[in-house]
């Protein structure tokens, strides 16, 4: 590539470029940016964050920081800022809302009231131990947080109260169940891709058309649809009992087996799209070219087809795996309790208590566990895979 | 049912830009008056009563969305500056954090007839009460054709009630029906609450009655869980169930002994592009005649006392308002909730992932 052409090229890529600095690099910046900063209170409480490091975290702190929390509090006009910072005091200690609302409001009519005349709560060592914690710009304790982890008053990493969080467990669940849904579509997928190549003319038509409507129909209608097939009272059940197979309706809703259902069939047509799609390109005549040199049909299928519809496997897992990391209707529409995934706790912190520091820690570490594991595959299935 | 899809990475991606794109395109002309309510049946009817008749009135056009609530997208929308809604209906947790936060306009009470007028806890300097409504226990009256439960030690009782029961998955309402069954007077339900024993003490009644409860997210799904007998009882939104009765005939009950009622509010958000408009249209909205044509759609109470009297008597039994509900149902205790809502959402999380 000479000179001249170097700066052109790099302008046609441009759009590329700006994109994916737009709409991929930029966001994951800010998410993970916004997982470790911390700046409400060393912003808009910047005296009382300077003064309170020296404070030894017993008993309550000096004269001097109280007064200094108070010009703070005077000296603030931005009331949305002030809100950040009890957001944040509350989520670290619960009470801190109705008491900075009150202190806010006291404080502004007599600049010099002593706090503890305002309410009895700034005599707890809690609540004041809850402004030094957080008084740093950067933090890792929504990060410890979003694994069941907090440090302790001396500074060492050390697990939460077991009752208190369970996101670890919820991460977990959250992988099984991805991990389900995939080998199901798989199982479901494979059988199916290979028949849908192997027809012709109409019975193709209508294999792919029946892989493909689902997909053109909302999300949320095929989980509705689903709710009614499975309950008690529901297709399934009605069939069953029908036909005297069962006596007792089975419970299939609001439990595992009714997750792993909806979503296998809501992911299904990205098992069988890219697998299909390769079996297309595998030449017809390799399976008789197999059996005419002896082999039975059970060893030219491990031995010829299903290496060569391998790649095609792993685009299709990897596909199904990593939406189904991120599902949340589904489960919270067919699942039980103990069904849920990681990514209702993320909307919890997103849309309802507005932590979005706690959103983007989960966030962040869903995204590492996922890359972790991609790593991983991309080394186990690097060997078998037929590169050209 | 927004912001439900799978959240994919690209998805999201596509979204921000989708908005971003759209906002460019829309910023240069001006916006209508945009009201955000709950969607449903409920914003059919507002959309009869107030949002139509509003918007021949004034001869300008009317946006309306609906919403689910959470406290994290108001934040969000008005923290970016130039809110893309005017007037949005809050719950009352909403109101008093986003008060507090200063991201709602002050309201002009002279358009709004005096806090007085109101219900105590339906007036704020933020927020006019709207409506009224409960959380209570529903069943099928067709199912359970005897003496149906009582209060929330019924619930609890599956010897004299067998079946599964449906409960709200949140943390709020479950803490506050556990202790009422474990025996805790309704008027002290949030003082033992306060207590760290005391919320040790409602999980513990939780954990009696986990393996028979099934746990709903959308107001639509209890109802059809106590149609189909997948459940005996569930707690419910009190105008869900006289909606259906109204409109499909079923025969289900609310049992208004124990039930927690709270009051949702009109609000303006802070920078809003048409806050006068959306006063003029609250004032419109709160209006006694307006108001109180409420109960014909939805048997919702009215915090405002002159629209509540003008209610006739064979609507107004079926509204947690009505006297005779009202004396035995307990207020949702919105600073306690603002307060622990977190810590203890976190918890009854990690209680219900085992």
């Amino acid at each position: 590539m000479n000179r001249l052409s170097r700066p052109r090229a790099f302008l046609l890529m441009s759009p590329l470029l700006l994109f994916l600095g737009l709409f991929f690099v930029w966001p994951l910046v800010s998410v993970i940016w916004q997982a470790v900063s911390d700046p409400a209170i060393s912003r808009v409480l910047p005296r009382t964050a300077a003064e309170i490091g020296g404070w030894g975290g017993e008993g309550v702190p000096s004269d001097e920081v109280q007064a200094a929390f108070r010009e703070d509090i005077v000296a603030n006009t931005d009331d949305m800022a002030m809100g950040d910072v009890t957001r944040r005091l509350n989520s670290s200690q619960s009470g801190f809302r109705s008491l900075m609302g009150k202190t806010v409001r006291e404080v502004r009519e007599t600049p010099d009231i002593a706090l503890i005349e305002i309410d009895d709560r700034w005599g707890e060592t809690a609540f004041w131990k809850a402004i030094q914690d957080n008084a740093s710009p950067y933090t890792d304790a929504f990060l410890l947080s979003a694994l069941d982890l907090q440090r302790a008053g001396s500074g060492e990493i050390e697990a939460m109260p077991a009752g208190s969080s369970a996101n670890r467990t919820i991460i977990l669940r959250t992988l099984w169940i991805s991990a389900i849904v995939t080998l199901c579509c798989l199982l479901i997928g494979l059988p199916y891709a290979m028949i849908a190549a192997s027809v012709t003319g109409w019975k193709r038509a209508v294999m792919i058309a029946a892989v493909l409507l689902p997909l053109w129909t909302s999300l949320l209608v095929r989980t509705a649809a689903w709710m009614i097939i499975l309950q008690e009272s529901g297709i399934i059940n009605q069939v069953l009992m029908g036909i005297g197979i069962i006596s007792d309706p089975l419970v299939l809703i609001y439990n595992r087996a009714g997750v792993v259902i909806a979503m296998t069939h809501v992911l299904l047509p990205f098992m069988v799209l890219p697998i299909y799609s390769v079996l297309l390109t595998v030449p017809g005549n390799l399976m008789s070219a197999a059996a005419s040199l002896g082999a039975h049909p059970v060893r030219a299928f491990l031995r010829v087809l299903l290496p060569l519809s391998l790649r095609g496997m792993i685009s299709g897992m990897l596909l199904v795996f990593m939406s189904s990391i991120g599902y949340y209707i589904t489960p919270a529409l067919v699942g039980g309790a103990s069904d849920q995934m990681i990514s209702s706790v993320i909307a919890f912190y997103a849309t309802q208590s507005a932590n979005w520091s706690m959103a983007a820690a989960l966030g962040l570490i869903l995204l590492v566990l996922t890359l972790l594991l991609y790593a991983l595959y991309n080394r186990l299935s690097r060997d078998p895979v037929p590169t050209r | 049912m927004k912001n439900t899809k799978p959240m994919r990475k690209l998805g999201r991606g596509l979204a921000i830009g989708a908005a971003a794109l759209a906002l460019a395109g829309t910023a240069a002309q001006a916006r209508d008056l945009t009201v955000a309510s709950f969607g449903g049946t409920f914003q059919d009817a507002q959309r009869e009563l107030f949002f139509k008749p509003f918007a021949e009135q004034t001869g300008k056009p009317l946006l309306e969305e609906s919403w689910d609530s959470g406290y994290g997208v108001l934040q969000a929308k008005v923290r970016a500056g130039q809110p893309n809604w005017d007037v949005v209906q809050v719950e009352a947790e909403e109101l008093a954090l986003g008060c507090a936060d200063g991201i709602y306009e002050p309201l002009d009470w002279e358009k709004l007839g005096g806090q007085d007028s109101y219900i105590p806890g339906g007036a704020s300097d933020c927020g006019a009460g709207h409506i009224v409504w409960s959380v209570a226990i529903g069943y099928d009256g067709n199912r359970i054709t005897g003496e149906g439960p009582q209060g929330w030690a019924d619930f609890w009782d599956t010897e004299k009630f067998p079946g599964k029961r449906a409960m709200r998955k949140t943390v709020k309402y479950a803490l506050e029906a556990a202790l009422m069954a474990d025996g805790v007077e309704p008027a002290e339900v949030y003082d033992v609450l306060a207590t760290p024993e005391g919320v040790d003490r409602a999980f513990a009644k939780l954990d009696e009655l986990k393996p028979d409860l099934i746990w709903w997210e959308a107001g639509a799904q209890p109802l059809s869980m106590l149609q189909t007998g997948d459940v005996v009882m569930s707690s419910v939104y009190n105008g869900r169930i006289t909606g259906l009765n109204r409109s499909e005939g079923t025969n289900l009950k609310v049992v208004w002994p124990q039930s927690m009622y709270a009051v949702d509010s009109w609000v303006i958000l802070a920078g809003a592009e048409n806050a006068e408009a959306g006063m003029d249209f609250i004032a419109f909205t709160q209006s006694p005649e307006r108001l109180s044509r409420i109960p014909e759609f939805v048997a919702y109470g009215l915090p405002v006392i002159a629209a509540a009297e003008m209610v006739p008597d064979e609507l107004a039994v079926d509204l947690p308002t009505h006297p005779a509900n009202l004396e035995v149902a307990i207020p949702l205790d919105v600073d306690f909730w603002t307060d622990n809502s977190e810590e203890l959402t976190e918890r009854f999380n990690a209680w219900i992932a085992q």
